[in-house]
């Protein structure tokens, strides 16, 4: 399942739990994944399927309590980070792990000016003197396509638009040379148009600077074009994974198939009516004791609803959880 | 019936909305946003015209305006042969129950504190006269239309997922037996798997009521599935407006053809091949948009004249319309 050679990022069987007052929340369940130097890791699904929640797991970035992780390994560069202290990890955030997340609004500091929050990683993270410091985070926000941009250091959120403000948020992320970019819906607020103009330029990024990235959306049309794997999560687990091509040709989890069926395609005729998948995506206040995609799987027959698949190989590079075999049309053998 | 179809059902014309811009202690007007300026458009019976662009371009204040939500600038706007922009408050009211609107946002669009059977029959209250059994019965069929189980009735929408409440602001739109809705972003705040839901609802109720959709929405292949007709619009103008196959095929305006190539294309194989048209730079403000065509600024076409003189909005094939000087 796993190739183990040169990863910058491996995480096993990682589990988090939210603690609430109407019982636990399963939000990431068993979720095991890697990242490989340079390559781009998509992971796809709806709100709520836990992809955020298993991001920020990673570094911390959850408030804990109420969240607990609550087993797993996070391997990040040869050390297990959930063994290593707080002001470790805030070496790590923000240094060699980047964050990009969906609203560039919010994630702004709207009292200071861009210059000061692209200075402030540099100079914590890098050491930098401030007037090394202020002289790279000019180059950085040329990088990111910032017109004039020793004279924007000067300016405040507010003054960028929408798109400039993605691009602000991808330079701060940017700022300490990151092994590993995590990018959380980057392009989700952001119009057609913008969202093109940011996909070039994150396209434009990797060559120039070869970093590794996770790109979580519930776009398959962007994941489509600039991942190179994909991991499909439902209702906080990794139901299929696969390389980017491989996948959308030859999708074996129901789930995964029916997303792609859904998906209104420009280039094709006009289908009379569009698939849809009936029912709602679960609610997660249990560890799953069987198939939670179950109830809405056309395929689902006895063995979905007492036992919870685990990922099985298709191809090597390929696996999916699900007890259906698409391939040979019947149920895997037990 | 093909006559029927190709009969205007909402004819709008110079449509113009201009928000005041105030300043200083006096709360002088210093200027105006032009969120919309001046477009004409018609919706015939039974069809839906999709209204497509980016956000801040004016297509919700349209939306609003076609059914007067707000108080128009200029121009008018004919509904069933009645033009609304200038109708008293009384005439108004009673022209109301014709037309509806499906909010975007279903979680701020219904009362947290009325159970979903009063969000329905709300609408009953203020327009028809009808006991309290009647409306049971009349809360009842929509909630089957719309696929609520009618157990619901006595819910609050908190208790309902996202789709669903979609479904209770639909009810709600068709309670008055509508001729014409306005959805405004219907789908764009659900997942993607429940938005083929919604949007094969919509098709089911247009189909089985007769209903003309003016459909309002940033997602440009959901509204290639769904709309009959698409207009295009770009910073409170219609650049162009044509059937749905005509303009997604050949796009005639430059801004169509840039925003229509943006769009991700869900194959990986294809990814590398795409002629894609990235355009430079943002849009402009509404409250100073540039001189002369307002898409010059970003437009890869453009020439001097384009910064001069404004387009006009011309008939280039049967039906398709656009708003361009170098229209190929």
């Amino acid at each position: 399942m796993r190739d183990q050679s040169a990863t910058v990022l491996d995480v096993a069987n990682l589990k988090t739990v939210f603690n609430t007052r109407d019982g636990e929340v399963h939000a990431v369940n068993d979720v095991s994944f890697y990242l490989k130097p340079g390559e781009l890791l998509g992971i796809v699904g709806e709100s709520g399927s836990g992809k955020s929640v298993t991001m920020m797991s990673l570094l911390k970035l959850l408030p804990i309590p109420p969240a607990e992780i609550r087993s797993g390994t996070i391997e990040f560069d040869g050390r297990n980070i959930r063994d290593i202290s707080d002001d470790d990890l805030r070496q790590i955030r923000g240094g060699e792990i980047g964050f990009i997340f969906q609203d560039p609004m919010t994630s702004l500091n709207p009292v200071f000016t861009v210059g000061f929050q692209l200075i402030e990683p540099l100079r914590v993270h890098m050491g930098l003197s401030k007037k090394q410091a202020r002289a790279r985070a000019a180059e950085l926000l040329e990088l990111v396509g910032i017109p004039d941009a020793p004279a924007r250091l000067k300016d405040f959120p507010h003054q960028f638009s929408g798109g400039m403000r993605q691009r602000v948020m991808i330079a701060i992320a940017l700022a300490c040379d990151p092994k590993v970019l995590i990018a959380d819906e980057p392009t989700t607020a952001l119009d057609v148009t913008i969202q093109a103009q940011i996909l070039e330029l994150v396209k434009e990024l990797r060559q120039k600077l070869g970093m590794a990235i996770i790109w979580i959306t519930h776009d398959l049309g962007v994941i489509a074009e600039i991942a190179d794997r994909v991991a499909v999560m439902y209702a906080g687990q990794i139901v299929e994974h696969a390389e980017v091509k491989e996948l959308f040709a030859n999708p074996q989890h129901p789930y995964t198939r029916a997303l792609l069926e859904t998906l209104p395609r420009m280039g094709e005729a006009r289908a009379a009516r569009l698939p849809s998948i009936d029912g709602q995506p679960p609610n997660l206040d249990h560890a799953p004791t069987h198939c939670e995609f179950s109830p809405r799987c056309k395929h689902a027959f006895d063995r979905c609803r007492v036992e919870n698949p685990q990922r099985r190989d298709v191809t090597p590079a390929h696996d999916v959880a699900c007890f259906w075999d698409t391939n040979a049309g019947g149920p895997i053998d037990a | 019936m093909l006559d029927d179809k190709k009969k205007p059902l909402v004819q709008v014309r110079n449509l113009k909305m201009h928000f005041p811009i105030y300043r200083g202690i006096l709360k002088r007007q210093v200027g105006a946003v032009k969120a919309v300026d001046g477009i004409s458009f018609d919706v015939f019976k039974g069809e839906t015209l999709g209204l497509v662009g980016e956000s801040g371009c004016g297509k919700s204040t349209v939306g609003r305006c076609v059914l007067r939500l707000y108080e128009v600038t200029d121009g008018s706007i004919d509904i069933d042969g009645t033009d609304i922009a200038t109708l008293s408050g009384v005439e108004l009211r009673a022209k109301r129950p014709e037309m509806q609107m499906i909010f975007q946002d279903p979680q701020a669009s219904l009362n947290p504190r009325m159970t979903v059977g009063s969000i329905i029959s709300e609408p009953l209250d203020e327009h028809k006269n009808m006991t309290r059994d009647e409306k049971r019965a009349k809360v009842g069929e929509l909630m089957d239309a719309v696929g609520l189980a009618r157990r619901f009735a006595d819910r609050y929408p908190h208790e309902f997922s996202g789709g669903q409440r979609q479904r209770i602001g639909i009810a709600r739109a068709l309670a008055l037996n509508p001729k014409f809705i306005v959805c405004d972003e219907p789908i764009a705040a659900l997942d993607v798997s429940i938005q083929a839901q919604v949007v094969n609802l919509l098709e089911d109720l247009q189909e089985k009521f007769g209903l003309t959709y003016l459909f309002i929405s940033h997602d440009l292949s959901m509204v290639r599935h769904l709309a009959t007709r698409v207009a295009v619009m770009y910073l409170g103008r219609l650049v162009e407006l044509g059937d749905a196959e005509t303009l997604y095929m050949s796009p005639k305006h430059p801004y169509t053809q840039a925003l229509l190539s943006a769009v991700p294309h869900p194959d990986p194989a294809q990814a590398g091949n795409i002629d894609r048209i990235i355009l430079e730079g943002d849009v402009p403000s509404p409250a100073n948009p540039p001189p002369g065509c307002t898409f010059s600024t970003r437009c890869p076409r453009a020439q001097p004249k384009c910064k001069q003189d404004s387009p006009e909005w011309e008939e280039i094939g049967e039906g398709h319309f656009a708003a361009c000087h170098f229209i190929e």
